[in-house]
């Protein structure tokens, strides 16, 4: 696979096939940890880091499983897989950086049910990716994801005191600022500097 | 055991999407046409009854440091039949749906009520809960998809509906108008309730004068 295939992946996932706007993966954690900026941040380089290792193991995973004709165990390998690693990273955080461990709170081991992160894992599968693509497409779309929970936190911030009906308080109006962004995003649709 | 009271909290008072906000992804991902909207809400429903009956009748063995893991392995099992059998029987929907079927497993509507609902009740209670909520999650797919489709594409079900001066509003296919149309739609949900809410205490306001 040649470098500028990996860029084009790369450029795919981070912003014309970002994974939130684009592709509806992992929007509970997106509307759930984007109130604050640094909060975000965090969640974004957590899942980032979850997504690059989960697309690593489980594209060995994968060949195993196929080695052994059990294809149709991906979905119940995959999850337990990205289910043992987040418990695994829980672990190395408590001890080694207690500080982001408790600013990310229960949202760490909710990145296990983060459908990005097993998203990204059966498309790898699809798309037929080899290790390397496998590998990058696991972190640039861990990037993509974190561009735009910072993107969202930093508005949401800003949307708090922003007049609007009563009854669009609370996620209706977090959906229509989404949705927004979405729209501005749909501008690098079509985008393509390398040849695939 | 109240069925009636059951459905109307899994249709209206607890629905999964509009007022509990769970499982946001497949409801704005997949609802651009009604044939994906209604597999979709049948696929959940099926695989909610299912894992919800399998948690309550092993709620008792299942120690509770592991449930969670326990639940989610229950769960993959069911969503790896209905993925299967889908394929084997609707591969057009299959295709269409594609990489959201398998990702049911982390569909936070189901793990919510194995974790809510499921672990602590009975198992008949538990298989209405997941009739209940699943057809609360399919009414909502389904309304979801009648607006973005009509006005989106200008048809329902394939057939042409609106005139042929009309000119779609291609945004609604597209991820923002799924973004837009949920956004509104809890919207709606939110000023219905708050509505009900004001006129059930305007009611025992007036009873205890």
């Amino acid at each position: 696979m040649s470098v500028t295939t990996l860029l084009a992946i790369s450029l795919g996932a981070i912003l014309t096939n970002n994974f939130i706007f684009a592709q509806f993966l992992g929007i509970c954690p997106f509307l759930g940890v984007s109130k604050k900026s640094d909060t975000a941040i965090g969640m974004g380089l957590a899942v980032t880091f979850v997504m690059g290792i989960a697309s690593a193991v489980c594209f060995g995973v994968n060949k195993l499983l196929v080695a052994l004709g059990l294809g149709y165990m991906q979905t119940v390998a995959f999850i337990l897989v990205i289910a043992g690693l987040v418990q695994f990273i829980e672990m190395f955080l408590k001890k080694s950086m207690p500080s982001l461990y408790t600013a990310l709170g229960v949202y760490l081991p909710l990145i296990t049910t983060n459908c990005a992160v097993l998203g990204v894992v059966l498309l790898n599968v699809q798309n037929d990716y080899n290790f390397i693509a496998s590998v990058v497409y696991g972190i640039t779309g861990g990037l993509g994801f974190l561009l735009a929970i910072y993107l969202f936190s930093t508005i949401r911030e800003r949307v708090q005191f922003a007049d609007y009906p009563k009854c669009f308080e609370g996620f209706p109006i977090a959906l229509i600022t989404a949705g927004l962004i979405a729209l501005a995003f749909m501008g690098f649709s079509g985008l393509q500097v390398w040849p695939v | 055991m109240n069925f009636k009271k059951q459905l109307k909290d899994g249709l209206i008072t607890q629905n999964p999407v509009l007022v509990q906000v769970l499982g946001m992804c497949s409801t704005m991902a997949i609802t651009t046409s009604i044939s994906n909207g209604v597999g979709m809400g049948i696929s959940v429903l099926i695989i909610l009854t299912l894992s919800n009956i399998f948690i309550s009748l092993l709620r008792k063995i299942i120690p509770n440091e592991v449930r969670i893991a326990c639940y989610i392995v229950v769960i993959a099992g069911f969503v790896t039949i209905v993925d299967l059998c889908l394929q084997a029987f609707f591969p057009e929907i299959a295709k269409s749906l594609g990489v959201f079927i398998p990702l049911i497993v982390v569909n936070c509507i189901v793990l919510g009520r194995a974790e809510a609902f499921a672990s602590k009740n009975s198992v008949a209670a538990a298989a209405v809960d997941g009739i209940c909520q699943g057809i609360g999650y399919t009414v909502v797919l389904v309304i979801m998809c009648t607006v973005r489709e009509l006005l989106g594409a200008g048809t329902l079900m394939g057939i042409q509906i609106m005139p042929k001066s009309y000119t779609p509003a291609l945004m609604l296919v597209l991820p923002v108008g799924g973004f837009l149309c949920l956004g509104t739609l809890i919207a709606v949900m939110q000023w219905a309730l708050a509505k009900s809410e004001k006129k059930a205490a305007e009611k025992n306001e007036k009873e205890g004068e």
